[in-house]
């Protein structure tokens, strides 16, 4: 076992599976010989060849094709799309065509590509880098869309990722990438998608939460022991699709839930997992499923990010509504 | 070659056997054949989506007839013609029409994608696949259409500029019929040519008699022997027009083309113009024309048959083609029409 960042972990995911597969070509803006903005991929094109890992014109529309005409060579593409916020100007390569191209082929071409992208808040970037936009992706059949919130998870469900013959949008949080080190074994290892994590067991509430938000969960948990009560968290990892089993499992058990995001309340994923919970679950239920998001607005500016991102309070406060309801 | 079937630049005629020249003359015969019998069936309501072709034979088979079948298609809507003569069924080609995901199941060695209906998409996917030729050190190139209308969008100068950054083994084909549905393409740029676009992304560029069949049998195959070579990508403007309606769905090209504009083309038909080349050489004849009516129409006539005959589609169908693995809720969706399909 070694202990690395999350981005550490990333980057070792990566070398893993360009030294498994031939056919996996990491390309982006800035991810060859400078390593990346974020030093993702830093010395694998030393490692690898420009063959291998290589930088583009700076066009994420072409990125996003280039992806698509590669997987239909046989190759296993890993593109970076810089900063999520810059995804609109792939969505008709991603939502309009690689999610698709299984289908509308009738299933006789794959597209097993693992789009990378960092996104999230709490770094002060400039505008359109922090957005959470992951629920526009979960709305598209045909692609999942996976975050990751600790180093472990980030290796095991990138290798995983890459692997699935199908597209996966990987979705990277920028504020986890150096905030904490974990334990992550140096082997080839997976992590599974489409399957949650319970990373705190508990009795009286279900948290459910992704990406930076599960550490913002776990911290709120510890203050509500504190009171006396007992909150399970449970990190989705894949959230298209989500592991509704698990949450179901979690409510039979607590009988009371609430559902965090960093996305504002009309985006993210909060509504359909409230939404599957009331249909699976009713009849369990002490109180209505309750949800942690950002406001409304166009994400801030980065001096408002404190007042506007949703915290550990925030999660607390509900809490204590659903269990007072 | 003139509009009276005279070659007139002798240097550029290319090297084809008397064989290949009857053999591009049937096909353009089949296919404006084709054009009519659709047209027709969907009227009648037997096919559904189709965009008409008759004008754009040459421009189409001609680029077609320089390609060899390792290479790789990427078609727009209109595009369809290239992908029967590379291999698709007619029937399939039918089925795509009426929307039915068989139609798009190109068959193994038929190395293409369906139709494309975002105008641009298949350009950037273009440069990938040219890209990913030349990784594989193959001896094949991608070829990909669009219309004069496409080369506006933001997609059609990526695709070029990504290939030509990476000297991709791709030839990219502007089929400039005048028209994108009703507006002309003065009005899409100020640009004199769309071939000169290649400038802007440092390719080779060059505008061909989209209605004469040799000149883009030549131009094609010029372009794809650069790209095996690895001199890079080429864009190649056809200057053609389509007799028809921009689709079938309701377009109406009265309200924006003139007489005059039709009856110029007209002359410059591009089965016309070649016919009269063959028949001066003596390799061209009514009876010959005839056959080939006769086989189109006989084999449209079972094609349409066969996909009458396709089974309908079903939603668990469409469930089980979205992914190698199926995640969770079409797990759950699946059961439950299963379920009532079995009722």
């Amino acid at each position: 076992m070694a202990q690395m960042t999350m981005i550490q972990a990333i980057t070792d995911a990566m070398r893993t599976e360009l030294k498994n597969d031939e056919n996996v070509l990491i390309f982006g803006e800035d991810v060859g010989q400078n390593g990346g903005v974020f030093r993702a991929t830093e010395g694998l094109q030393d490692e690898y060849g420009e063959d291998r890992v290589f930088d583009t014109p700076l066009a994420e529309s072409g990125i996003g094709g280039l992806s698509i005409g590669l997987a239909l060579q046989g190759f296993r593409p890993v593109p970076e799309i810089q900063f999520i916020g810059f995804i609109y100007e792939a969505m008709d390569a991603v939502n309009g065509q690689m999610s698709r191209l299984r289908y509308r082929s009738g299933g006789t071409q794959q597209m097993p590509i693992t789009i990378r992208t960092p996104f999230g808040g709490g770094v002060h970037t400039p505008e359109l880098h922090a957005d959470s936009l992951e629920g526009l992706m979960t709305a598209q059949p045909g692609i999942r869309v996976v975050i990751p919130s600790t180093p472990y998870d980030a290796k095991g469900l990138l290798i995983q990722s890459i692997r699935n013959n199908d597209p996966v949008l990987f979705m990277e949080h920028m504020k986890l990438y150096r905030s904490f080190k974990g334990e992550v074994p140096e082997e080839d290892y997976t992590v599974e998608l489409d399957k949650a994590d319970v990373k705190r067991e508990g009795n009286d509430v279900t948290l459910i939460a992704y990406g930076a938000m599960v550490h913002s969960a776990l911290k709120a948990a510890e203050e509500l022991e504190e009171n006396g009560i007992s909150a399970e968290v449970i990190d989705l990892r894949t959230i298209s699709p989500v592991d509704y089993d698990i949450i179901v499992e979690s409510v039979k058990k607590t009988n009371r839930a609430v559902m965090i995001q960093e996305a504002q309340k009309v985006a993210g994923i909060a509504s359909s997992v409230v939404a599957e919970i009331q249909e699976k679950a009713i009849l369990h239920l002490e109180a209505p499923v309750l949800r942690v998001t950002a406001p409304d607005t166009v994400y801030p500016f980065s001096q408002a990010e404190e007042v506007w991102l949703p915290n550990h309070n925030d999660i607390v406060e509900k809490v204590n509504n659903v269990i007072n309801f | 070659m003139n509009e009276e079937g005279e070659i007139v630049n002798e240097n550029a005629m290319p090297d084809l056997s008397d064989e290949d020249l009857k053999e591009i003359m049937r096909r353009m015969v089949y296919t404006r054949i084709l054009d009519q019998r659709s047209i027709a069936l969907n009227r009648q309501g037997r096919l559904g989506f189709y965009a008409p072709t008759a004008g754009q034979e040459a421009s189409q088979l001609g680029s077609h007839y320089a390609l060899a079948q390792e290479d790789f298609i990427l078609p727009a809507y209109r595009d369809v013609p290239q992908l029967i003569w590379h291999g698709l069924p007619l029937y399939q080609a039918f089925l795509f029409s009426k929307g039915h995901y068989k139609g798009n199941q190109m068959p193994e060695g038929v190395n293409a994608l369906s139709p494309q209906i975002i105008i641009g998409a298949q350009i950037t996917q273009a440069a990938g696949v040219g890209l990913g030729l030349k990784k594989r050190g193959k001896e094949a190139i991608a070829i990909t259409y669009t219309g004069d209308g496409g080369a506006s969008q933001g997609d059609f100068y990526e695709g070029l500029n990504f290939a030509g950054a990476y000297a991709a083994q791709t030839v990219f084909v502007v089929q400039n019929n005048q028209f994108a549905i009703s507006v002309p393409v003065d009005k899409q740029s100020a640009a004199e040519t769309i071939a000169q676009k290649a400038v802007a992304a440092g390719i080779e560029g060059i505008q061909v008699d989209g209605m004469d069949v040799l000149a883009v049998y030549a131009a094609t195959q010029e372009a794809r022997n650069r790209a095996i070579n690895g001199e890079g990508p080429t864009l190649i403007e056809t200057m053609t027009y389509r007799y028809g309606p921009h689709t079938m769905a309701g377009d109406d090209p009265t309200r924006y083309r003139t007489d005059e504009m039709d009856d110029e083309w007209e002359k410059k038909d591009p089965i016309v113009r070649f016919r009269k080349y063959l028949e001066n050489k003596d390799l061209w004849s009514e009876d010959e024309e005839n056959e080939v009516v006769e086989k189109a129409k006989e084999e449209i006539k079972a094609a349409i048959k066969e996909a009458d005959n396709t089974p309908k589609q079903k939603v668990t169908d469409l469930i089980s083609i979205m992914h190698e693995e199926l995640p969770s809720n079409l797990k759950e969706q699946m059961e439950e029409y299963e379920e009532k399909e079995s009722k």
